[in-house]
């Protein structure tokens, strides 16, 4: 997105479904539920809908089965698949269409009940050919591999991996819509059973059932909504590569650029926002993107996230739902990191809501490590 | 005969015959992997193939943990060669968690389930 695009959009709803466990629920219902919470959220109704951006891990033509599920027949539509990183992604394509009035209601959604269907991380993704072989165990292999270097090249240790599940954990036991509450400490995330050497169970994800969505208008009605409109300030991608065998430099992501050009096109630094929500799929990842968005310097993420400088009370607020890590994890994660933005700005984070917030951050990852997507998000105060 | 034209098919059966070639581009000379119609680097399409060195070190490395009835642990990890391509892979002859960044490894072509594939082992020093 380019500063032409500066808070020309803004989301006026949000919801969430299933979250934890939606036992008896497909994957479509989660999403539709969803939908209509977050439509619900805007006053708005499904039959207002007329653009749709939308992927699911299930189907190969996943849009087109959502907007049949909801019973509507939308005039743009974007399914890009990026992984996780999709519907951070759509706030650009929503934002871009709205504004060229190729349509007057985006609706992004998403839903999975991976956990109550498969009770493991699946993916429709066929190993690639060349590291099919070697069996690496998607995607954790990748994510480990990812760690090992850094820790080689910055000396990063796994009492600082482990902080950052802490601080997740930290964030979720004040928020009642986190599936994970319980007291976590260092020498349990480290005394956890390893998966993929350096990282143990609690350096992972979540493995839930839940579903996201978010409405978005163009900016010139967003205040005759019931909620206080959140603008998108600016948003920005960049891929890197497919599979983990392509990736550079394993210890520096597309992040780099892709929070760079949404810096620019807010018209903010670092330094102005004042809660980040980043796409913590493993431990290693708040690290890279901690360094990569520029809130420390490469090889400082370690030390930036120990004891709890990244924790509730801590020196920069991140993840403040939970995150991946301990909030909601449903195969991807994206759109819960816009979620929490937003609600942090509008005032009605479901756990600790910080004061006064008008600039936070939402950084979704895809694949692995593949796609890199920041947004900027504001309040009416930003514009 | 059937038609081995193809870069995947070059790479496979030069593989078959326990022979690691390489990709290299014509134009910028640079080697790539995995094989394609063109360079990654420059986009050039002319290609050669180069026998590998064989000689790699480990750039990064993970042992996938899975329990001892079902095979136990096992390594994997990239390996860069000295032509500067890297592969994903697993080293071989030695514990999982004894391989390290940085160490020397040699090429070999192994086999998975009949197929033939690239592995290593540590380097004779």
């Amino acid at each position: 997105m380019t500063d032409q695009l500066r808070g020309k959009s803004a989301i006026v709803g949000t919801g969430h479904a299933g979250f934890g466990e939606a036992h008896g629920l497909t994957s479509f219902d989660v999403m539709a539920q969803s939908a209509l919470a977050a439509l619900g959220d805007a006053g708005l109704k499904l039959s207002d809908v007329d653009g749709l951006f939308c992927t699911m891990m299930e189907d190969s033509m996943p849009a087109l089965m959502a907007a049949e599920y909801l019973g509507i027949q939308p005039r743009f539509i974007d399914g890009t698949m990026l992984g996780g990183s999709s519907f951070v992604n759509y706030l650009t394509s929503a934002t871009m269409t709205l504004d060229a009035g190729l349509c007057d209601v985006a609706l992004i959604v998403y839903g999975s009940t991976q956990r109550t269907a498969s009770g493991k991380l699946v993916t429709a993704s066929r190993p690639p050919a060349y590291e099919a072989p070697y069996n690496p165990r998607y995607p954790i292999s990748a994510y480990a591999m990812a760690a090992a270097r850094h820790m080689h090249e910055y000396g990063t240790t796994r009492e600082q991996l482990a902080d950052v599940a802490v601080a997740a954990r930290a964030w979720a036991q004040h928020n009642p819509e986190a599936f994970e509450r319980g007291p976590l400490t260092r020498e349990d995330v480290l005394g956890a059973r390893m998966v993929g050497d350096p990282l143990t169970v609690r350096d992972c994800c979540l493995v839930t059932d839940g579903g996201g969505a978010i409405v978005l208008v163009r900016a010139d009605r967003a205040r005759d909504f019931p909620k206080p409109p959140v603008y998108v300030l600016g948003s920005a991608a960049q891929s890197a590569h497919r599979q983990i065998s392509q990736m550079k430099d394993f210890t520096v992501t597309a992040a780099r650029e892709s929070g760079k050009r949404a810096f620019a096109a807010a018209g903010v630094s670092p330094g102005d926002i004042q809660a980040v929500e980043l796409y913590d799929a493993f431990t290693i990842n708040t690290i890279l993107f901690l360094e990569d968005l520029g809130f420390c310097a490469k090889g400082e993420g370690g030390a930036f996230v120990e004891g709890g400088r990244i924790a509730p009370n801590g020196v920069l607020p991140v993840n403040t739902n939970g995150g991946g890590l301990s909030c909601v994890h449903p195969g991807m994660y994206g759109i819960f990191t816009v979620i929490e933005a937003a609600r942090q700005i509008r005032g009605d984070a479901p756990g600790i809501q910080l004061n006064d917030i008008d600039v936070a951050l939402a950084h979704g990852n895809g694949g692995v490590l593949s796609s890199q997507v920041t947004a900027i998000l504001g309040s009416q105060a930003t514009l | 005969m059937p038609n081995t034209t193809g870069p995947d098919q070059i790479f496979q059966r030069a593989l078959a015959e326990q022979e690691v070639l390489l990709p290299k581009c014509d134009d910028c000379g640079a080697f790539h992997f995995f094989p394609r119609v063109l360079c990654p680097h420059c986009h050039g399409t002319a290609i050669s193939w180069q026998r590998a060195s064989g000689k790699g070190r480990v750039h990064t490395t993970t042992v996938v943990r899975r329990k001892p009835e079902r095979g136990g642990d096992y390594n994997v990890c990239m390996v860069e060669l000295e032509e500067g391509v890297r592969f994903m892979s697993r080293v071989e002859g030695i514990a999982p968690g004894d391989v390290v960044i940085d160490m020397a490894v040699t090429a070999f072509v192994g086999e998975t389930e009949d197929t033939p594939i690239v592995l290593f082992r540590p380097a004779e020093v």
